[in-house]
């Protein structure tokens, strides 16, 4: 089943926008409706903001008025360095709670959920396999707070999945996400001059390019993809080897006894390693991401290019600082822009000025343009490297001229 | 909390779950990852550069010069497809394994990379953590050998005894410990891989253990301290203070899996794992009265 109508919860976040801006171009979605505390912080075209947190009495009512049949979840706290683990517990425990609760129900208009998770959901601990399939257990129950939060959540999607046969339930455990737009605590370590390492430990890391991550959610929409699904890109990489795709030196500052005590100052000092990165920097985490391969998912990067990616966007960072604008979401302005009866002019709602085709097309012209420039150009130096080569002719001709003379003379 | 440490989330464990709606084996075979060309550090953590040096110094020098290794039966070690090598175990920091490594990588007309299978204990040590996997160590993790057997298949190389065999004493050389539950067979028949017993004789009397300080394993935290001709006394080096002993390797024929066999069949499985030492034990017995001396073979 196709998605038409979707909800997505956690606008103001990252990922929320980020979801919320690609599913406005699939033409067969003919409703994208956000919900959040707070508002986005990205441009949307029609997507419609709702304010609303996760009462779930107030969203079955959004569900149920709006006829969603698609919800996407990607409000799960996954780095405790974001928020407070108080906050955290109450976001991923609770508010996971309430959005099911609003999607379930006998004659509930859902049909699909689609629920964003991380690979911390496996922990990272001595006995490990290299490779976390779907199919394992975590080996020891989870020891930080984060890791039981993601636990739990998962237990209660899936059992809205047991309770509600008819609709489809797909999880995506997502790996360390880089990228130049997200902001994670990964993504803080590895912009320090020097990546930090623990003494006597080199680990093995899987990550997933934020884009990827954006089109696992988009495909989870677009096609039936029921059960839970590791999403990372290809490769594991030794972090000594992420240190240098990124040109930096590691350095093994955090001690191998009495590490938490270690990270316990680095923070005083500005620097935070959450309690489930540490794990990770000790034993490092492998998945085996083939199981959505085989549902028909391509990665565009694999973790290697998007360690690579990340290096090239660090290196930009210091110069484009402040060259943008962030986005302020006024909402008088966008409600004019969509219901006045006035505005003329890219108002329509639920129509974008130009169709996905129409982009690519103008694409292709531009770039034919660009082509003939670039002849033109190339014509333009030929013609100026003949008139070089019967210039040097006459030179040439003058000078032997020159020659015979002299020879005459003498 | 403790509602938390149910982890019932394994797919295997819900009720009602069926297995068929998994997506099959030979399916997600095709979906490994490719090669990256750049990398010199493959998926476990084997690195090309580090695993290079250590072979032409170390491993180099010992297997012959030191222990001047002789090697028998090669061509029972398959040229293409996953096996499974299983051998007798034993001395404090275990020579032999890096030395059928070595034997593979010198005496196979096809030499193919040997993934030697180790206790999870090192991940979690300082140091062992980081040299370990460079040099081709993986974890002794059924699903670890899966992949590697099944889907990638390579060399395994696997030591049923574990522990109890570097634990054991001088005056217990080659005598074979119990084969652990037989999870190694079990594993090879999941993975219609063949065992390929190996024999080594030479790497009891190279580290000899004469005894094992409990109290001083509990201080250091390592798996066993045991007392050798070199160690403690000579510091962490003297781990690798082998005594010249000839080495002798024995590849003895592949023991095949049919369709039937089935590694949910407990009493086959036994039998098996029961055959393979058997068979190790016969021929160690076999090599030690035709050797002459412990130091000249």
């Amino acid at each position: 089943m196709a998605s038409r109508r979707i909800l997505l919860t956690g606008l103001s976040t990252y990922w929320g926008g980020r979801l919320a801006q690609a599913l406005e171009a699939f033409p067969e979605v003919e409703a994208v409706i956000g919900v959040d505390n707070e508002e986005p912080h990205v441009e949307l075209e029609r997507t419609e903001y709702v304010k609303v947190g996760a009462q779930h009495a107030l969203l079955r009512r959004v569900v149920e008025a709006a006829e969603i049949d698609t919800v996407v979840d990607t409000r799960l706290v996954v780095d405790s360095a974001t928020t407070s683990s108080a906050k955290a517990h109450e976001n991923n425990i609770i508010g996971t709670m309430n959005i099911l609760a609003a999607c379930s129900g006998a004659g509930s208009p859902v049909r699909k959920v689609v629920f964003k998770s991380s690979t911390h959901f496996y922990g990272a601990e001595q006995d490990d396999p290299a490779f976390f399939d779907e199919t394992m257990r975590r080996p020891h129950p989870p020891r930080t707070a984060i890791e039981r939060d993601i636990v739990e959540a998962e237990a209660s999607v899936l059992e809205f999945a047991d309770n509600n046969p008819a609709t489809t339930v797909s999880v995506l455990r997502f790996a360390n996400v880089l990228g130049p737009g997200v902001r994670t605590s990964h993504i803080d370590l590895f912009s320090m001059p020097v990546v930090p390492m623990i003494l006597g430990f080199d680990p093995r890391y899987q990550f997933v390019h934020e884009d990827d991550v954006v089109h696992a959610l988009e495909h989870a929409v677009q096609h039936d993809v029921a059960g839970v699904y590791n999403v990372a890109g290809d490769g594991v990489l030794a972090l000594s080897e992420v240190a240098g795709l990124l040109g930096k030196p590691y350095a093994p500052v955090l001690p191998p006894w009495g590490t938490s005590l270690a990270t316990a100052a680095l923070r005083r000092l500005g620097v935070n390693v959450p309690a489930e990165s540490l794990n990770q920097l000790r034993f490092g985490r492998g998945v085996d991401n083939r199981r959505y391969k085989a549902e028909g998912f391509g990665y565009a990067y694999t973790s290697r290019e998007a360690v690579l990616k990340l290096g090239e966007h660090l290196r930009l960072a210091p110069v484009l600082r402040g060259a943008q604008e962030p986005y302020r979401y006024e909402r008088e302005v966008e409600e004019f822009l969509r219901w006045s009866p006035h505005v003329k002019n890219g108002g329509t709602r639920g129509e974008r000025l130009l169709g996905r085709d129409e982009v690519a097309a103008l694409e292709r012209s531009e770039q034919d343009d660009r082509l003939t420039a670039a002849e033109q150009r190339l014509e333009a130096a030929e013609r100026t490297a003949r008139k070089a080569l019967e210039r040097a002719k006459k030179a040439e001709k003058r000078a032997k001229r020159a020659v015979e003379e002299l020879a005459e003379r003498n | 909390m403790a509602e938390s440490s149910r982890t019932s989330l394994s797919v295997r464990e819900r009720e009602g779950f069926d297995e068929t709606a998994l997506i099959p084996a030979p399916t997600l075979k095709g979906h490994l990852p490719g090669v990256e060309p750049d990398r010199r550090i493959d998926d476990w953590g084997r690195s090309e550069r580090i695993e290079g040096v250590f072979d032409a110094t170390v491993v180099e020098f010992f297997y012959r010069y030191w222990f001047r290794a002789e090697v028998e039966g090669m061509e029972n070690v398959p040229a293409t497809g996953g096996a499974m090598l299983v051998s007798n175990h034993s001395g404090a920091l275990p020579p032999d394994a890096a030395m059928i490594g070595k034997a593979i990588r010198e005496e196979h007309p096809h030499p193919r990379p040997l993934n030697i299978t180790v206790e999870h204990f090192f991940k979690g040590y300082p140091g062992f953590s980081t040299l370990l996997p460079k040099i081709g160590c993986v974890a002794a993790h059924p699903a670890n050998v899966q992949r590697l057997l099944y889907d990638e298949e390579q060399l395994v190389l696997v030591f049923p005894e574990g522990r109890k065999g570097t634990e054991k004493l001088y005056k217990d050389r080659y005598r074979l410990r119990r084969f652990g539950r037989g999870g190694f067979v079990e594993a090879a028949m999941r993975a219609r891989a063949p065992i390929v017993p190996v024999c080594v004789v030479g790497a009891e009397e190279a580290a000899p253990v004469f005894a094992q300080l409990g109290l001083f394993k509990r201080l250091t935290g390592l798996i066993y301290f045991p007392i050798t001709p070199t160690f403690p006394h000579l510091g962490l080096l003297g781990m690798l203070g082998y005594l010249p002993a000839k080495f002798k390797l024995r590849f003895l024929e592949p023991i095949e899996f049919g369709e039937g066999d089935s590694p949910d069949d407990k009493a086959l499985v036994q039998t098996v794992a029961h055959e393979v030492r058997a068979r190790i034990q016969e021929n160690l017995w076999d090599m030690l009265a035709e050797r002459k001396s412990v130091w000249f073979g």
